[in-house]
């Protein structure tokens, strides 16, 4: 069976309801969109029930309204036709909810109308006679309250004899204008009354979209929300932090300094475990998303914003997205689904790397803290923080300037209307909300388990292989360095140099570039293993001290000031990520853009480091 | 289709949805060409005979936000030019 609904319909919430939170997610085949299945146990047995995804109408013009009708005609391959059709209307909309089900009833499979949020419309005094609705569609027709499980068991028993479904005798008009008059003429049959404007929607837009308060609210909405990713995630963060740190040090400790239990020290432990810190970030991140989206308040965050996209040639729902991208692409770029128009969705996927996520904190701390002065310049306001600042407002103007770039070039053509609908506030149910977010960490989790898991392994063995004996007599570290020195990835680093020198990194930067590939913050655990730095693993001073030091093999410190400098330009701009690039794979449907994506960063990375390196080495030196 | 005096203005003859916030409330007539963006509109309930009231604007004048058929909607300027509306029989012009 399938489930068919407009967003907002309480479709989510009722197929919760219905299968007890226990779904099977993934994609139809070929295309992008989510595929949700689930089991719902019915008074004949478990019927299976697919989630189509929210549509208003099944005119293919979106990619998820063509999965919609596809489906339903039993033409999409590798997926069964369903035998019957839930069609989920929210009671207090039904002028627009309606013309769906006349849609569906066209498509030939067995359809029954659920009126969702029930309660609502009564709290709201409207109202409408479910028997002669039912009479005047010529359809079975179930009013459920999907969050409280009111008429869930009423639409189990339906759900349990589909052969006895009646349907109407002739099918609904199939044109747009047909479909409204025929949804219009059941409802004045059968005692509709409207519902009033929900009481707390009105009072809380007045405050929340006030011409003035509602942007300050939105301001202070966007702090809570970089607090919520920078200042309450850091405690869990910093605690899982160590917990790696102490299992990989155990790990040596117990079973001795052999090679497997460095490659699972190192290679696993740290790599995987570098990533998975962002775990709490994550989990903040969706929460804080999830429960406005439920709310309602996400879609009033768009409307106040969307001037100002506007003029990017984006819309409101990219901002949100973008603004996730904060805290790590992965998310951000999960999030564009919200996004209708599939020009904005892929411009917004394509910048949302350019926005700082916080794997390129701790690099950015390296090398300000290393190379940039703590001299005050404002007020509370220091070099070291203007730095810090600067890199991030570069980031996300670039990320506009190049969606608008896209948007006007690349990815022109005739935009969809832009439409938004304000849902009226409601509670969200926490089971919901939970279950989104757990659904986005499951994907993380994977991506951890495996593209992390291999570029981690594979980059420990780059800096470890081929072995070499160490010169007799030579302490640890210079064993250590020996070791780099002589490894595959040095090999690399130095292949690399052509490429690189211009822009001031030596081979050494250049291995620490290839580790940042696995996630950006690998790169200052790299750099410290290749510099065979053996202070304390996060005294990121101690490794800055070593970076600025003149090295006497060449009487050159590794990185100058503007080497540095440039090299956080190239943070700024460098999509040096696998789990971004995965997840755009995944989200695009094959390697063309993520392959683009590489390609534009890269040549914006490199030109302006060359020239921030060009400009400082003439000017600061 | 139903002319006005008032609104024989850039967007052609008759009165479009972005009139509607000195209207208050209004009926929609149709949306004017053809195509996927038409087909869309309509969709979203922009058909004939419905009748719709202004909601608000967003802080920045644009999008504007209208209620019709129980539900809120936002459509930019530039979509609310392309649906045309009349005046509900027997309501003051100006609101």
């Amino acid at each position: 069976m399938a489930l068919v609904g407009s967003p907002n319909s309480g479709k989510t919430t009722l197929f919760n309801a219905l299968t007890g939170l226990r779904a099977k997610t993934g994609n139809y085949p070929g295309v992008t969109v989510e595929r949700k299945l689930g089991s719902v146990s019915t008074p004949s047995g478990p019927v299976d029930l697919l989630d189509l995804p929210g549509t208003y109408s099944l005119l293919p013009i979106s990619e998820d309204e063509a999965v919609a009708v596809t489906v339903l005609r039993g033409e999409l391959e590798g997926e069964d036709r369903p035998d019957a059709a839930l069609v989920v209307a929210d009671a207090t909309s039904l002028e627009r909810s309606l013309p769906l089900l006349a849609e569906v009833i066209g498509t030939g499979v067995p359809a029954c109308l659920v009126l969702t949020m029930v309660d609502e419309l009564k709290a709201r005094g409207g109202s409408v006679d479910l028997f002669r609705l039912q009479r005047e569609l010529g359809v079975p027709v179930v009013g459920v309250v999907g969050h409280r499980g009111v008429g869930i068991d009423d639409l189990r028993a339906l759900m349990a004899d589909v052969k006895k479904w009646r349907q109407p005798a002739e099918p609904p008009p199939f044109d747009t204008e047909g479909r409204f008059a025929w949804a219009d003429r059941a409802l004045a049959a059968s005692a509709r009354r409207q519902p009033a404007e929900s009481e707390r929607t009105r009072r809380l837009d007045r405050v929340l979209l006030h011409p003035l308060a509602g942007p300050a609210i939105f301001l202070a909405f966007i702090t809570i929300f970089f607090q919520a990713i920078f200042t309450w995630a850091a405690p869990a963060m910093e605690a899982m932090e160590s917990a790696f740190d102490a299992l990989a040090d155990g790990l040596l400790a117990s079973a001795g300094d052999s090679l497997p239990m460095h490659l699972l020290a190192d290679g696993v432990v740290r790599g995987v475990g570098g990533v998975l810190v962002f775990l709490p970030q994550i989990v903040l991140l969706f929460t804080v998303i999830f429960f406005l989206e439920a709310c309602g308040y996400m879609a009033r965050a768009a409307f106040v914003i969307d001037r100002l996209m506007g003029w990017v040639g984006l819309e409101g729902r990219c901002f949100i997205a973008l603004l996730s991208s904060y805290a790590c692409a992965v998310p951000g770029i999960l999030a564009t689904r919200s996004i209708p128009s599939p020009r904005d969705r892929l411009a917004t996927i394509l910048v949302a790397p350019l926005t700082t996520c916080s794997a390129r904190l701790p690099v950015y701390a390296l090398l300000i803290t290393a190379f940039v002065p703590a001299r005050p310049v404002l007020g509370p306001f220091t070099l070291q923080g203007l730095t810090l600042m600067g890199l991030y407002f570069l980031g996300a103007t670039s990320a506009l300037l190049f969606a608008a770039l896209f948007k006007r070039g690349l990815l022109r053509g005739a935009s969809m209307p832009f439409y938004l609908e304000l849902p009226p506030y409601r509670f969200p149910s926490f089971m919901a909300v939970g279950v989104q977010v757990w659904r986005r960490v499951k994907l993380f989790l994977r991506r951890a388990g495996t593209v992390i898991l291999a570029a981690s392994v594979i980059l420990w063995f780059l800096l470890n292989f081929p072995r070499t004996a160490a010169p007799a007599g030579a302490s640890a570290n210079e064993a250590r360095q020996s070791v780099i020195e002589n490894s595959l990835a040095a090999d690399l680093g130095h292949a690399m140099e052509p490429v690189f020198a211009p822009l001031g990194f030596d081979w050494r930067i250049d291995i620490g570039l290839i580790g940042s590939f696995a996630a950006r913050e690998v790169m200052v655990a790299t750099l410290a293993q290749v510099y065979a730095y053996s202070g304390e693993d996060d005294d990121t001073a101690g490794l800055g001290i070593i970076l600025r030091r003149t090295d006497p093999a060449t009487g050159k410190p590794p990185l100058d000031l503007p080497g540095a400098l440039a090299l956080l330009v190239f943070f700024v701009y460098a999509l040096q990520c696998v789990s971004t690039l995965a997840v755009m794979r995944r989200e695009t449907g094959g390697w063309k853009w993520p392959v683009f994506a590489f390609g534009y960063m890269f040549v914006a990375a490199w030109s302006l480091a060359f020239a921030v390196h060009e400009v400082a080495a003439r000017w600061l030196q | 289709m139903s002319r006005n005096k008032k609104g024989a203005d850039q967007a052609g003859d008759g009165l479009h949805l972005d009139d509607l916030p000195r209207l208050g409330r209004a009926r929609v007539v149709g949306v004017a060409g053809t195509g996927p963006e038409v087909t869309r509109l309509r969709e979203l309930g922009f058909v004939a005979g419905t009748e719709v009231s202004f909601a608000r604007f967003a802080p920045m004048g644009d999008p504007m936000c209208v209620r019709l058929r129980g539900a809120e909607l936002c459509v930019r300027a530039r979509e609310a030019r392309r649906i045309r509306i009349e005046p509900l029989p027997g309501a003051g012009g100006d609101a």
